[in-house]
């Protein structure tokens, strides 16, 4: 990804029809310089953690974190995935969390989405403000955690899946918002020609609204796949960690463990290198739907920030 | 349903289960969002009675009261002021300077012309915003860290002594806020750079016409009218300055008692004494001087968005 920035940084420039001053060039220099520049720096750090991954360990703690390791290895990850290895039950759990979650989510927010959209629904300010006030005003850590173990979400799978993550009213607005940029016509004609309200909402309104329910699946995604605060608040049992919450552990782990072994026997299974690769397969399958996340993202955003 | 009708609608009153039953289908569309809000948001208000409690696990919400003593003993200790600043610091930097980087990358992205490379950069710049902080805060380590990380191997390279960054309190603000601006930057040009291709282009032209230089062109025509987006969401975030991001700032601080000084915000410190305490009281108290303030500010500046640019207003 980095080599294709560089790449691309020398444009092919093509002359304007109006001849451009000196001044103008070297402003279009620095601008595509600047621009370069930046986006090197954001995807640099990627670059160093896939390389350490696949550094041998000796070599880092000799010479430290570096592009250009002396030596290669792959024992980082062929750890991850051995058999005593808990990192691939953490990615069943965290990969089972996002996809039954992403998807009770999005059905949910487009089902209310959809009702405050409709002009049918007389209550829908109502209701429009029974959902704003929780953005507005929450009470915080403490009630949310007694109330999702009086839900019985502790310590199991469903922990990481429905408290705080399941709903967000901001997606649901989007979702209202976008329905209501589809034209009246559509609603009233269909009905005229017979369509239940079923039938309305499922075949007329659901295909339409496949942008906006891909922009939702995503944030929810993402959502999900990046959480570890459900995990430390509400997981006591390492059989139900998921991935964050592993790399966490596996972090702290490690500090106490090289606390514990300085001066000591100097054995060393891959540390290091184990943490950046467990990183590298964390990142993963975001790193694989980039193309598609990107472009929804990016479609999502301006839903909301034209609209919102 | 004709549109005459539906323009009549708001004015005549409605009986409530008639309304119900016409719509149920909607309604039953709109009910597990409902109860969710319901149980997770509305339920837990009966909860904020704890603050001002000693609370109990056998008892519950019903234990003995105390009146202010939580937020008494709270407000006493050096904590209040310490997170309430740490908060207010890092958010203020965090907003003032994003703010002025996105606007800027949004203004410089804007007059890149050649399409591949527009979208590969945006591609590059924006990849950091979909990583956990967890990961980020080890990415955080490998340039940071004190035994093998690439700044020190630099520094001893060079002759210079190591430097354990994570024991000194005074470079950490300077590194949350390039943490921040790293991960958040593309991310937050993308609304101004929509803001900034709604702009007629037919401005730019006559201004190229008139022979106005890039960056006058900038300064008269791109900046004046931006300025509702940036007000608009920079009021947004106004409203959220009493909230700290737990997900960053525990993921890239931790336990780490040297740094606490000056990284502890209300989040990580609600959560520190509501988990080594285990006294959900104090915790509540703190919550609640949080969710108070936090509401009022939220509150304001959506009001103030909605007076002043209407169009702009969220709900």
């Amino acid at each position: 990804m980095a080599s294709d920035v560089i790449k691309t940084g020398s444009p092919p420039e093509r002359s304007n029809k109006i001849q451009t001053s000196r001044n103008e060039k070297v402003g279009r220099f620095f601008i595509y310089f600047f621009v370069a520049l930046f986006a090197l720096v954001c995807v640099i750090p990627f670059v160093l953690v896939i390389i350490v991954s696949l550094t041998e360990e000796k070599s880092i703690t000799i010479n430290g974190y570096s592009f250009f390791p002396s030596a290669w290895s792959v024992s980082a990850y062929r750890q991850l995935f051995s058999r005593s290895s808990s990192i691939p039950r953490a990615y069943l759990v965290t990969g089972f969390a996002t996809v039954v979650g992403t998807f009770i989510a999005s059905l949910i927010t487009f089902g209310a989405g959809y009702t405050l959209a409709n002009k049918q629904c007389r209550y829908r300010n109502g209701l429009s403000l029974y959902f704003y006030i929780t953005m507005v005003f929450s009470a915080g850590m403490v009630p949310w955690y007694m109330i999702s173990k009086m839900v019985g979400c502790y310590d199991n799978i469903w922990a990481l899946i429905v408290p705080s993550l399941m709903f967000s009213p901001f997606n649901m607005f989007l979702v209202r918002n976008f329905v209501r940029e589809v034209p009246d016509a559509l609603n009233e004609s269909a009905r005229i020609d017979g369509a239940g309200e079923v039938r309305i909402a499922f075949t007329i309104y659901f295909p339409l609204c496949l942008p906006v329910l891909a922009t939702i699946a995503l944030f929810y995604a993402i959502g999900y796949w990046n959480n570890y605060f459900n995990c430390v608040m509400l997981i006591n049992d390492q059989k139900n960690y998921n991935l964050q919450m592993m790399l966490l552990k596996i972090q702290s782990e490690i500090t106490a463990m090289s606390k514990v072994a300085q001066g000591a026997t100097r054995s060393n299974p891959p540390r290091e290198s184990f943490k950046m690769a467990t990183s590298v397969i964390t990142m993963g399958p975001i790193i694989l739907l980039y193309p598609f996340l990107q472009k929804y993202f990016v479609k999502g955003m301006v839903i909301g920030a034209v609209k919102g | 349903m004709s549109k005459l009708t539906a323009a009549k609608e708001p004015r005549r009153r409605v009986n409530p289960i008639k309304e119900l039953w016409r719509n149920k289908f909607l309604y039953f569309l709109a009910l597990p969002a409902m109860v969710y809000t319901f149980i997770f948001s509305y339920l837990s208000l009966p909860y904020i009675a704890i603050a001002f409690e000693k609370f109990n696990y056998k008892t519950g919400i019903f234990s003995q009261f105390v009146g202010l003593k939580n937020f008494e003993y709270f407000f006493k200790s050096s904590w209040a002021w310490t997170i309430t600043r740490n908060t207010l610091i890092i958010n203020i930097l965090f907003l003032v300077i994003g703010t002025v980087c996105a606007v800027a990358l949004a203004i410089i992205l804007n007059e890149v012309s050649a399409k591949g490379f527009l979208k590969a950069s945006q591609s590059a710049m924006l990849f950091p915003y979909f990583i956990s902080w967890v990961i980020v805060s080890y990415m955080l380590q490998g340039i940071l860290g004190t035994e093998n990380g690439l700044i020190n191997n630099i520094i001893v390279s060079m002759g210079g002594e190591r430097v354990n960054f994570y024991s000194q309190p005074s470079y950490w603000y300077p590194i949350l806020l390039i943490l921040n601006i790293w991960k958040t930057t593309g991310y937050n040009a993308i609304v101004y750079l929509a803001a900034i291709t709604g702009i007629d282009e037919g401005l730019y032209e006559a201004a190229y016409i008139d022979g106005a230089t890039r960056w006058k062109r900038i300064r008269y025509i791109t900046l004046p009218l931006l300025t509702p987006t940036i007000c608009i969401l920079t009021l947004m975030s106004v409203g959220r300055i009493f909230y700290g991001d737990f997900g960053m700032m525990y993921a890239i601080i931790r336990d780490n008692s040297s740094l606490m000084p000056i990284a502890e915000v209300i989040d990580t410190y609600v959560y520190r004494t509501f988990k080594n305490t285990g006294d959900p009281s104090l915790s509540m108290a703190v919550s609640l001087y949080q969710s108070i303030v936090g509401f009022i500010l939220v509150f304001t500046s959506n009001w103030i968005v909605r007076r002043k640019f209407p169009e702009g207003a969220l709900f």
